[in-house]
């Protein structure tokens, strides 16, 4: 195809997206309208089942199934990444050097760990209550941790947070989703019921099952993050060789042969 | 006033978002990026959504910079180290 019947057929497509987006924009609710009816739906669904955050019950109670398939995205993902990043044949892992860190830096991250990490924990516990949950404060707590490598190096970092451990919370977190899951085939009706009873509205164990998915998410999130950034870390500090492109493959190719 | 602060906060994430594309060097593009990632936290606290932003400041503040800067790192040592070790062997 010439350039010119490319640059048409692109024309073409791309007046087409346009105009069904436009066509589809005039159809949406005015901007900041009082008229609501999913929102209202949800909102009245969450306040029956005692679950303060409505956005809470949408992903672990009204839209549970849909928040396994995400967290799956996210296991996934980072089952992906430690295949790539892992130190393959013709690398080697050195110990980093250490660095100097500048004293004010040091002072400022080795304050602000213990606090953000206990606002990962307290988001993470009152999901079903605040806004927040499992996925922001199992972020925040996996990132918390990194300021040690900030404040001091990797080395330290390295001690307190063992790479298999957090793989195996990753995976348990996974599974623990699931198990609720099916523990809701089997005491209520189907599929991820919210078969516990719904407590006391505002409280840190109302919603059912609400807390229990939430903080399975926590767990497999603030695992699955530190596993990703164990394996940046990794490939930036330590591994080194393997050469650029893929003359270590050839390389590899023609030992073999 | 409420509309004001959207306007206000709209008109960050475009600037940040346009300084975004328009940085070439990767290093600041992910310094950028966090300021991005903080413009759109803004963004979705002023439309009352606090759990959007939460994720928003943890994913897209802290997480994919500190993600870029590492990779940075690698591509760039790569090139460097690995050119010695070859030089010296």
């Amino acid at each position: 195809m010439s350039r010119k019947a490319r640059l048409w057929l692109l024309a073409v497509g791309g007046i087409g997206v346009a105009v069904l987006l436009a066509c589809a924009a005039f159809d949406l609710p005015g901007f900041g309208g009082t008229s609501h009816p999913y929102g209202e739906r949800a909102v009245r669904s969450a306040l029956a089942r005692h679950t303060a955050n409505v956005i809470s019950s949408v992903n672990f109670d009204q839209r549970a199934f849909d928040t396994l398939g995400e967290e799956s995205i996210l296991f996934a993902a980072v089952l992906g990444t430690v295949v790539l990043l892992r130190e393959t044949r013709d690398e080697h892992s050195e110990p980093p050097e250490t660095v100097r860190v500048d004293p004010h830096v040091r002072r400022y991250a080795l304050i602000a760990l213990p606090v953000t990490l206990l606002i990962g924990l307290y988001i993470i516990a009152h999901g079903q209550l605040s806004p927040g949950g499992g996925f922001q404060g199992g972020v925040i707590v996996a990132t918390a941790l990194h300021l040690l490598y900030i404040a001091i190096d990797y080395k330290a970092l390295e001690r307190i947070r063992p790479a298999a451990a957090y793989a195996i919370a990753d995976a348990a977190g996974e599974a623990a989703y699931v198990l609720l899951g099916t523990a809701g085939l089997l005491a209520g009706s189907v599929f991820l019921a919210n078969f516990l009873p719904y407590g006391t509205f505002n409280t840190l164990s109302s919603g059912g099952t609400v807390p229990l998915l939430n903080a399975a998410i926590g767990v497999e999130v603030a695992g699955a993050t530190v596993v990703l950034l164990a394996r940046f870390l990794d490939q930036a500090l330590e591994i080194e060789g393997g050469g650029t492109g893929g003359t270590g493959r050839q390389d590899e190719e023609a030992n073999r042969s | 006033m409420a509309d004001l602060l959207v306007v206000l906060a709209l008109t960050l994430v475009v600037a940040a978002a346009t300084a975004a594309v328009l940085t070439r060097d990767p290093a600041r593009q992910a310094l950028v990026l966090a300021l991005l990632g903080l413009a759109l936290a803004v963004l979705f606290t002023a439309l009352q959504s606090p759990d959007v932003a939460l994720s928003q400041l943890a994913v897209g503040s802290a997480l994919t910079p500190l993600m870029l800067l590492l990779t940075v790192r690698k591509v760039r040592g790569r090139g460097h180290r690995g050119g010695r070790k070859r030089g010296r062997a």
